[in-house]
């Protein structure tokens, strides 16, 4: 990997010149784990291009940061384990537990723990990052797969992709409180960044269902539309919010296009054409730029938000699943 | 779509006799998650540990380990029965299509135990049952017995005739009947019944699926050889509909009737070598063999053997199927993890069929909140109804058949190839009715009523 470096060195960094223009002038890590691959690309958000090659178990899928964003946290479904890495040297730094199959997770707001959803066990379990120490296995439905959690740190909700539901776990006491039925295939849960809405997009559905954190209610459902697009192939997956809360993006899988949503009216403003089989979606750090990974193409598409415009499609490995980006 | 009859074979009646005694005893416990068959649910009955993080112990868990039942009034129960008939059929050519004896069976416990993990979100619990009997008049009279007991819902794996049998027997009930083993067309055309859902695809739905893959392919000039039972014929009848449909050529038919005799005896490849050539030399130039053996008698011995080298499609070599053990494609990796740990073995076609339609009714009671029969089954015959199967896509029930719209898997003994509907064949309405044949051209009247 060394020696690509220098020898790319001298193109990129002119082609870096020339994009500090018209993006971001900080470079942020995007990391990107790729399914059937072993590997975890890291790209440079200046340079768009990918700088570097983790080597990590099999299968790696959901990603995360931890512990002030020293640590890299990867989902090794094929080795049911959670693998951290060092964001600087990208070294393994140790292995944490996470039950069987583990294919997303998130981090509790004050850093610890950690609730992994496993996906052939029916069961989130949750993970005390620091000692290792598995802390409870709370039981939801048939292949757990989306995690969310509350800013607030109350709740996590997890979503079972057979069962059809999205579960509300109580972060205290690790019990489901409340367990709502959305449309078929549920992916991702995602809080609005203040709180008061949880959007769960459903697979085979085609939908965005919006329940109401304050009541747990069902408080809204919408679906895309694209012309020329079969409407069976528009399968919503990813699903993030801008930090002011003005904007939602959600990846639609062999749709190829990410919907641009404006989060007050529940209204399609755009859809942006993407690689094949878009799934998961990560802001930079500043709100600048969108990453996607494409599964089916191999390659990430750059999105940049101020235009809602593909800046720049950039291959990594085969399929690539999770995505998030590092604060330099 | 391959040994769609092969249900049971002679040696393997001894096990399912030892089965269906234990099923005489009645209901199969299913069990809830965590615990997988027959063995597992014996485990439990001395160890609870299995059962520890079930928050509420569906009643079944505390039957089977002897207590007395807890007091749960508020729990809706939802009994589903599946019906088989067992049929005598000869072996099938290789040992690796030697079907267990819980065939299908394995199927509606997976579809049970999914089931009840969401139910018990929403205290919903499904009960699992399962008939058997070789004589069809016993299987339906029992059948009967149980819908009048509270089943409405019978998944069925039997003969067409039977199939016939038990739908009009229980014409006049609050019941359904899913078809999970017969792919004749006649059942959702001239002789559909309007308390009949199929989940396993028709001959045409198979036969177009194949033809438009070979259509892409270019292979336009087929060789087809059929073989001798009224099965393979009617096969054979759909793959000539295709043919012209797809603007294919039979270029030559040929009908297989070698006697097979003791299949499975040791040795015997020679014999095949010199025969098979000698069958297929003499005809005219074509891109492909087209074989329609339902039995199994001969299909397997066609690849690598014919006189000239050409690709085999059918029965045999590419096949079509609803489902097979290496899929892993939309998220079924999990599934199938799912179902060897709970059965201890491979997740066949009959399986997959049979959990589309438990899951169909737990799908209908998880949306309706409900357990009443009538208010299911309409809900499952409305367009508000979809599953989710592992196939990339929501399936459907046909409104005028009651056939379940499906995408269909061409496959090799070993993977996948291809997934059929293919790109390019268009239809107003779904894609999925280019497979089979459509609204427009249905003979069957029952569901316009």
């Amino acid at each position: 990997m060394k020696y690509a470096r220098t020898r790319l060195m001298a193109p990129a960094a002119a082609l870096a010149a020339l994009l500090m223009t018209v993006t971001s002038a900080h470079a942020f890590k995007v990391f990107v784990s790729n399914e059937k691959e072993q590997t975890i690309s890291v790209i440079d958000s200046v340079k768009l291009e990918v700088v570097h090659t983790i080597k990590t178990g099999n299968r790696p899928r959901g990603i995360i940061l931890a512990n002030g964003n020293k640590w890299l946290l990867v989902c090794a479904s094929d080795d049911n384990r959670v693998e951290v890495y060092d964001t600087k040297t990208f070294e393994l730094v140790k292995i944490l537990p996470s039950g069987p199959d583990p294919e997303l997770f998130t981090l509790h707001p004050s850093g610890n723990p950690l609730f992994v959803a496993n996906e052939d066990d029916n069961i989130v379990t949750v993970v005390d990052i620091f000692t290792g120490k598995i802390l409870s296995e709370v039981p939801v439905g048939v292949e757990p797969e989306g995690m969310g959690v509350s800013p607030d740190g109350k709740f996590v909700v997890n979503t079972s992709e057979t069962t059809n539901m999205a579960h509300f776990i109580d972060t205290k006491t690790y019990e489901t409180v409340e367990n709502i039925l959305v449309d078929n295939r549920p992916r991702v849960a995602e809080f609005t960044p203040d709180g008061s809405e949880v959007w769960v997009s459903a697979e085979i559905g085609g939908t965005i269902t919006v329940i109401d954190v304050a009541t747990k209610k069902v408080k809204s459902k919408f679906a895309f539309e694209i012309q020329g697009v079969n409407k069976d192939a528009i399968q919503p997956v990813g699903v993030k919010f801008s930090k002011d809360g003005k904007k939602a993006y959600v990846a639609l899988g062999p749709a190829n296009r990410v919907a641009v949503v404006d989060p007050k009216t529940y209204k399609v403003e755009k859809y942006i054409l993407v690689g094949q089989r878009v799934w998961n979606l990560a802001f930079t750090p500043d709100d600048k730029q969108v990453y996607t990974t494409n599964g089916t193409s191999n390659d990430v598409s750059i999105i940049d938000v101020a235009t809602d415009k593909v800046l720049k499609s950039v291959k990594v490995g085969r399929y690539p699943w999770g995505v998030v980006a590092l604060p330099e | 779509m391959r040994s769609v009859r092969a249900m049971s074979w002679t040696a393997g009646h001894v096990v399912i006799r030892a089965c269906a005694l234990a099923l005489a005893i009645g209901t199969i416990p299913v069990a809830p998650i965590g615990m997988t068959g027959f063995a597992k649910a014996q485990d439990a009955a001395t160890s609870a540990k299995a059962l520890d993080q079930s928050p509420a112990e569906p009643p079944a868990a505390a039957e089977a380990r002897g207590t007395a039942p807890a007091a749960a009034p508020e729990i809706t129960k939802i009994k589903i029965l599946m019906a088989r008939e067992l049929r005598d059929l000869p072996p099938p050519l290789s040992l690796l299509d030697i079907p267990p004896p819980d065939d299908g069976v394995g199927g509606a416990k997976l579809a049970t135990a999914d089931n009840n993990t969401t139910g018990k979100f929403i205290k919903q619990e499904f009960i699992l049952d399962v008939v058997e009997n070789e004589k069809p008049d016993a299987l339906v009279a029992e059948v009967v017995k149980r819908v009048d007991a509270g089943s409405a819902f019978v998944v069925v794996d039997a003969a067409p005739k039977t199939v016939l049998a038990l739908a009009d027997a229980l014409k006049d009930k609050n019941a359904v009947i899913f078809n999970a083993g017969s792919p004749d067309d006649r059942l959702r055309e001239e002789d559909c019944r309007v308390n009949v859902k199929h989940t396993i695809p028709t001959r045409t739905m198979f036969a177009d699926a194949l033809g438009q893959f070979m259509a892409w392919k270019r292979w336009n000039r087929w060789f087809m050889i059929v073989g001798p039972t009224p099965e393979d014929k009617m096969l054979a009848e759909a793959y000539r509909r295709t043919a012209k449909r797809f603007g294919a050529k039979i270029i030559e038919e040929r009908t297989y009737t070698y006697e097979p005799g003791s299949r499975r005896s040791d040795g015997g490849f020679e014999q095949i070598q010199q025969q098979m050539p000698s069958f297929t030399q003499n005809v005219k130039e074509y891109d492909v063999v087209v074989v329609a053996d339902e039995g199994g008698l001969f299909g397997e011995y066609v690849p690598y053997r014919t006189w000239d080298a050409k690709p085999v499609v059918g029965t045999a070599g590419l096949y079509t199927a609803t489902w097979h053990p290496a899929i892993e494609l939309w998220g079924g990796t999990q599934f199938q993890n799912r179902f060897k740990r709970m059965n201890n073995r491979n997740f066949r076609e009959l399986d997959y069929n049979v959990w589309m339609a438990v899951r169909s009714v737990g799908e209908a009671a998880t949306r309706q909140n409900s357990g009443d029969a009538a208010k299911l089954i309409e809900y499952m015959s409305s367009p508000k109804f979809e599953l989710a199967a592992f196939k990339g896509q929501k399936l459907t029930y046909r409104s005028w058949n009651g056939q379940l719209r499906q995408p269909i898997l061409l496959v090799t003994g070993k993977i996948h190839v291809t997934v059929s509907p293919q790109p390019g064949f268009l239809h107003q309405l779904t894609e999925l009715d280019t497979l089979g044949i459509d609204k427009p051209e249905t003979k069957c009247k029952a569901f316009s009523k």
